[in-house]
């Protein structure tokens, strides 16, 4: 039954395949898992949009949207009269934002400003090909799945650029390139922060990641890398660089609606504006699945009585629940000013992640260690990442405190 | 140590979530147009006209059209045309009543002077605030039958305001109806008494030097 479950997904597209002639089927089989992915992140990111408005409600103490229901419809004898929770917001919003003018600055570079919103959602996009969603559902399986990912998701940054550039507006630019510098600070203790997994697993691969986190310790601690002192370290400082390079709070800084209106985004107007907020969750949803893969055992259940449930769920759930937690981070904290931002980049971060690195190494060294020295292992990895987080701290801190107003 | 505020704050807004689910009183939105807002008493803005009898609003109004309201009002947002003709009032005493009574919202200040000089508790502080209209021109004149609303809507909205005013009216009307009864008994009174001799009363010598009545 559960392994029925599993493959159903792979039944129904070699089904669908079946039916094209077979010198098509290559095309069909491809278009098929293009076609699924766009339309279940797209609405993924639709009710990501509402799930983050509702919960941000939450944690304000307010309600959140709830109006939003179904629209009369004059062929129903009846009218619908539940508002369905505002759930079917998403749509509202986007037939808003279809409807909206389009407004291209006259000094605009028109093909500039054009290609820049495709391009980005089409860059940010090109990360879910490679994550494994479920024990058999790869889109695409590449040994070096993990460099893919890293190199499509850079892109995105030159598709910013073009915004800001196209739109052939300085402040526009200023804010591209500040958006650019955030970036590129923290792409490195991204990337740095999963090296450590590599070197545990030795290998590139996502679905190979993910399998090597299976297994339980005494029958029902998991296998997964967050659940030793390096991966732990890494999970920590990939979730503070995933939530930079996806420009969410607090370090969304390239548009900062209350003082900088929109940065590289000034210039752009009804669904292409749309279209870069929905490139923002489709990278936060990719990296998010990229976490979940690396660090939270990807698709493999927590328990082992819970095996039960297909893997592409339990990496959905996995996925959902990194998001929530990226929206009750963005509804409790402040944001970052661009010094302290790149500051805790270049200072703390990645020193922390390149000491993580020596302490992966030293993990992958030692896997054979047993018995008492199991207990060493784990002792001097714990402290190979605790004590230099502790003296950076101490290194860092002084003069930075709580800010005195002396004459407010 | 480092990132215990961020762990504090995020505890902070953790318990905001669960309370809001179980605390209404965590709850500040007012699902507005759904449920409407609770006015406090004092609440006031643009004036209305006091009717006696809702069933017959044009009829019974409080107002005698003496335009003392219309004559204080700061920005002069009050017009009002005096009737030719006389009507009973609620005591029952013929008046002259509005003709035409218009308020235009669109220049009222809610600064209530017309309430406080209205000698006759006709024209009141109302608690209306959804005066949208389609043409500011036209949609915010209000007249005389948009104004009028009865007094039992009055005890509805300002319920210690209106008890005193019904009861200050009450003693009047009572008072006019005993003075009316004794007018009445005394003139009866007087037509029964036998008519005194026709040239007497001159013949009395004046008591004082002063002009007697």
């Amino acid at each position: 039954m559960s392994d029925f479950l599993e493959v159903i997904p792979l039944v129904v597209r070699d089904w669908i395949v079946e039916l094209f002639p077979t010198p098509l089927q290559w095309l069909v089989h491809h278009l098929l898992t293009i076609a699924v992915i766009l339309t279940f992140f797209g609405l993924f990111f639709a009710f990501t949009t509402i799930a983050e408005r509702k919960l941000l409600g939450r944690l304000q103490n307010r309600l959140g949207p709830n109006r939003a229901g179904v629209p009369k419809l004059s062929i129903l004898p009846f009218h619908l009269k539940h508002k369905l929770w505002g759930l079917t917001q998403p749509f509202a919003d986007a037939v808003k934002a279809l409807t909206k003018e389009d407004v291209i600055p006259d000094a605009a570079d028109k093909v500039l400003h054009f290609l820049a919103p495709v391009c980005i959602v089409a860059f940010s996009l090109l990360g879910f090909a490679v994550l494994p969603f479920g024990r058999a559902l790869i889109p695409v399986e590449l040994d070096a799945a993990l460099l893919y990912f890293f190199a499509a998701g850079t892109a995105t940054e030159l598709a910013i650029f073009m915004a800001g550039w196209g739109s052939r507006n300085k402040y526009s630019l200023l804010a591209a390139m500040r958006a650019l510098a955030q970036l590129i600070s923290y792409e490195l203790p991204l990337i740095l922060s999963v090296v450590p997994a590599v070197l545990v697993v030795g290998t590139l691969s996502l679905r190979e990641i993910a399998e090597a986190q299976g297994g339980w310790i005494f029958g029902f601690l998991p296998h997964w890398h967050v659940f030793t002192p390096w991966g732990f370290a890494g999970f920590i400082i990939f979730l503070i660089a995933a939530l930079a390079e996806s420009n969410r709070s607090p370090f969304d800084l390239p548009e900062a609606e209350s003082e900088l209106i929109a940065g590289h985004l000034t210039e752009y107007s009804g669904f292409k504006y749309a279209l870069f907020f929905m490139a923002e969750y489709f990278g936060l949803t990719a990296l998010s699945g990229l976490g979940v893969t690396i660090f939270l055992g990807g698709w493999q259940a927590p328990f082992a009585f819970l095996e039960f449930i297909p893997s592409y769920l339990w990496f959905m759930l996995k996925l959902a629940g990194m998001i929530v937690f990226f929206i009750w981070v963005r509804g409790t904290l402040l944001r970052l000013r661009i010094d302290q931002l790149t500051r805790l980049s270049w200072q703390f971060l990645v020193p922390l992640a390149l000491i993580n690195l020596v302490n992966g190494a030293f993990w992958a060294l030692t896997p054979g260690w047993s018995g008492p020295m199991l207990a060493v292992r784990w002792a001097v990895s714990a402290a190979l990442i605790v004590i230099p987080f502790l003296l950076l701290a101490r290194r860092l801190n002084p003069g930075r405190g709580p800010r005195t107003y002396r004459y407010a | 140590m480092l990132g215990s505020g961020i762990l504090k704050g995020l505890a902070v807004t953790a318990k905001n979530f669960v309370g809001s689910y179980h605390d209404p009183a965590r709850m500040v939105t007012q699902e507005y147009p759904d449920v409407p807002a609770k006015l406090p008493a004092a609440y006031r803005n643009f004036p209305f006209l006091v009717t006696e009898n809702a069933t017959d609003p044009m009829g019974t109004l409080r107002c005698v059209a003496c335009q003392i309201c219309e004559k204080e009002c700061p920005p002069q947002c009050i017009y009002i045309e005096k009737s030719k003709d006389k009507k009973p009032d609620a005591t029952g005493k013929p008046q002259i009543y509005p003709a035409v009574f218009a308020i235009d919202t669109a220049v009222c200040m809610s600064c209530q002077l017309c309430v406080e000089v209205c000698p006759f508790d006709a024209i009141k502080m109302d608690q209306v605030f959804e005066i949208a209209a389609t043409d500011r021109f036209t949609g915010l004149l209000l007249n005389r039958e948009q104004l009028a609303k009865p007094n039992t809507y009055f005890h509805q909205i300002h319920p210690e305001e209106a008890a005193e005013v019904d009861a200050r009216l009450n003693a009047e009307r009572k008072a006019a109806e005993e003075k009316a009864k004794a007018a009445a008994a005394a003139a009866a009174a007087k037509a029964a008494a036998p008519k005194p001799a026709a040239g007497a009363a001159p013949t009395l010598p004046p008591t004082t030097g002063g002009p007697s009545a």
